[in-house]
């Protein structure tokens, strides 16, 4: 009896230190989950407190002016903002189809032997400086640009109508096309890394009965591994695009840091992340004001594309469900 | 002293950098300039090297400098842009000059060698402003006989990164061109009118060399260091003068530092016969009333050094030393000013 006694009043205890070791490791965890989004507050609150002085001399016009003058102190994020959206959706416009080909021939049609090598190489992309990258655009794609890429643009869709405005600038190769080069190389890495694992994870079952009904290689992937893997594959290209956006050493060497409107491609113009990172260190008071709260505008065009990424995945997993 | 005797202070310096306590020697720390940090670091260097004194310069920016000193965290700042006189009072700093520099104009011009081509200093402002588009403008090739100007767009290359240059440029443009004046003005950075940014001396200089039929303004050593084609400029007194520390010097010489009060003057477009126009000097700020007598001291004890012992060095790294009778108003102002 009286064992029995101990052994119950020993597992009494034993519970009560488990639960209280458990209310411990709960709080431990929380707190840990809530250190990354306090400091995501407080990061967006102290740029928008360090942008207070020009918001409130310029008003919401500071984000709609495209003037950049700091010897009057007017300043506006609209040619900034213009020039991170471009860079971005053409680094997208040539690393999704690229990646989607790189995903594709490593898991579909490379010989077994030869896809380690290569994915791991595509990897190792992603780990070179992104000042690197900057240094091989300016000394390496800037006069291949010059000498081929800009008189043959200039050429042969500079008349076009409609785009041929985009397509029609001085040969100098430094500017928005060729910023948005670059970071379609370093975002490569990511999105075709992302596609790889994901192609995957697709059951060899329904690929191999689709090829028994007679489907060719692309059918099989258009129409089975594709829709699939398709909320994944959106996630790759949002990481792409994210990364894209903040870029800021590779882009600052080569797209001419002019905050300047133009409608060309070939013109020079620059990034948000390029402008803050040449201007912080010469900048005071209302300049500095001014960049901070380009710092928070970056920050929240950042959060709506991801937003906009979670509302299409909704969407899409909504829509599949009704199906 | 020995070998022996040195590694033991040596070792003792280290352990107490490693301890984190400047109690043996006061160790002066300043801040600022870019312009004028590897002079600063040279001079620290062989400053160390002759009294065993220490001193710490980072480079942050001019108007970081100025900020430090400001906030006291430093005992000195550097700026290549000096301070009102009713700022510094307000604030209560002294200023001095330390170094004199140059930013020059250059170019990208198949068989143009360094020094060959001239412009005054309204062509300059009109290139910049985008008014003068083409080098073979009847405004260039009027003032440059015998050189072979190419039918083609001129391509012009800023800083784009906030620096004392580009003060020193655009006061200059301000000074000889009203439209510059009233179109950008003068800062350290400004809305360009036209052209290309580049980060840096290094950015702009890189820019230049990889677009032909470029034009851009660096610091000399720069020009210099990457065999860049420099032009000439015309001055005040209407010679057309070559960028070198003696035009630099004839700036600083003819510059009316007498009448001045806290070396408030900027030197571009200076009166004298061979002097360069956009010539630079680079200032340092300290707190009339330091907060530590002892370091503030040792401070303007490296600057006496550096002007006395530095020349050389300064020479070797494209400064210019200042003239004599610039450092004996710098000694009596410090008399002067400093409690």
């Amino acid at each position: 009896m009286t064992s029995i006694a101990v052994t119950h009043t020993r597992l009494v205890t034993q519970a009560r230190r488990d639960a209280s070791a458990d209310r411990k490791f709960r709080t431990l965890v929380v707190l840990a989950a809530f250190i990354v989004l306090v400091s995501l507050i407080g990061v967006a609150f102290s740029m928008l407190w360090g942008g207070r002085e020009v918001l409130s001399e310029q008003g919401l016009g500071f984000f709609f002016s495209t003037e950049w003058n700091p010897v009057e102190n007017r300043y506006g994020a609209l040619v900034p903002i213009f020039g991170t959206l471009v860079t971005s959706v053409i680094a997208l416009m040539i690393a999704v189809p690229v990646s989607f080909g790189i995903a594709v021939y490593l898991t579909e049609v490379a010989p077994v032997w030869l896809r380690t090598p290569v994915g791991s190489a595509i990897e190792l992309l992603a780990g070179i400086p992104s000042i690197i990258y900057g240094m091989w655009g300016l000394f390496v794609l800037v006069p291949m640009m010059t000498a081929y890429v800009t008189p043959w643009l200039n050429d042969h869709l500079g008349a076009l109508p409609f785009i041929g405005e985009l397509f029609q600038g001085p040969p100098i190769g430094i500017g928005l096309l060729t910023a948005g080069f670059v970071l379609s190389i370093m975002v490569i890495p990511f999105i075709s890394s992302v596609m790889r694992e994901v192609f995957l994870t697709v059951p060899v079952r329904l690929k191999e009965s689709a090829y028994a009904l007679g489907a060719t290689r692309w059918e099989v992937v258009w129409n089975i591994v594709l829709p699939y893997t398709r909320s994944a594959v959106i996630g790759g290209v949002f990481l792409g695009l994210g990364r894209a956006l903040g870029e800021t050493m590779a882009v600052a060497y080569v797209v001419g840091n002019t905050v300047r409107f133009s409608a060309s491609l070939l013109e020079p113009g620059t990034t948000i992340a390029a402008l803050i990172a040449n201007d912080f260190a010469e900048a005071t008071d209302s300049y500095r004001s001014a960049l901070l709260l380009l710092g928070f505008v970056l920050f929240v065009v950042t959060f709506f594309i991801l937003a906009i990424a979670r509302l299409m995945l909704l969407r899409l997993s909504r829509r599949e469900g009704v199906r | 002293m020995t070998v022996s005797t040195r590694l033991t202070a040596a070792t003792f310096g280290l352990a107490a950098a490693l301890a984190g306590t400047s109690a043996f020697a006061a160790e002066v720390t300043g801040a600022g300039s870019s312009f004028v940090y590897p002079l600063m670091s040279k001079w620290s260097a062989d400053y160390n090297a002759a009294t065993g004194n220490k001193i710490n310069y980072q480079s942050i920016g001019s108007s970081g400098g100025i900020a430090q000193i400001k906030a006291s965290t430093v005992d000195f700042g550097a700026s290549d842009k000096p301070m009102e006189p009713a700022e510094l009072t307000e604030a209560g700093l002294i200023q001095f000059p330390v170094t004199i520099g140059g930013v020059v104009p250059v170019i990208n011009v198949e068989g143009i060698e360094p020094g060959r081509l001239k412009l005054t200093g309204t062509l300059l402002a009109d290139i910049f402003l985008g008014k003068v588009t083409r080098w073979n403008d009847a405004a260039i090739t009027g003032i440059n006989e015998g050189v072979s100007l190419p039918d083609t767009k001129i391509t012009i290359v800023h800083r784009s990164d906030g620096s004392g240059s580009t003060f020193n440029f655009t006061d200059y443009l301000s000074k000889v061109s009203p439209a510059w004046k009233t179109e950008v003005g003068s800062g350290t950075s400004v809305k360009w009118p036209d052209g290309l940014g580049g980060k840096g001396n290094e950015g702009v200089a890189a820019y230049v060399k990889q677009v032909k039929n470029s034009i851009g303004y660096v610091e000399l050593s720069y020009a210099l260091q990457s065999k860049m084609s420099f032009t000439r400029l015309q001055n005040a007194a209407g010679t057309f003068v070559t960028p070198s520390a003696e035009t630099f010097a004839a700036a600083a010489a003819s510059a009316d530092w007498a009448s001045t009060s806290d070396f408030s003057l900027i030197i571009t477009n200076a009166p004298g016969q061979e002097a360069w126009p956009i010539s630079a000097t680079v200032f340092a700020m300290m707190r009339a009333e330091p907060k530590d007598a002892e370091r503030a001291k040792a401070a303007r004890e490296f600057f006496a050094w550096g002007y006395a012992d530095g020349k050389q060095q300064a020479a070797a790294l494209d400064y210019v030393p200042l003239p004599d009778s610039l450092v004996e108003q710098i000694k009596a102002y410090w008399a002067a000013r400093v409690k």
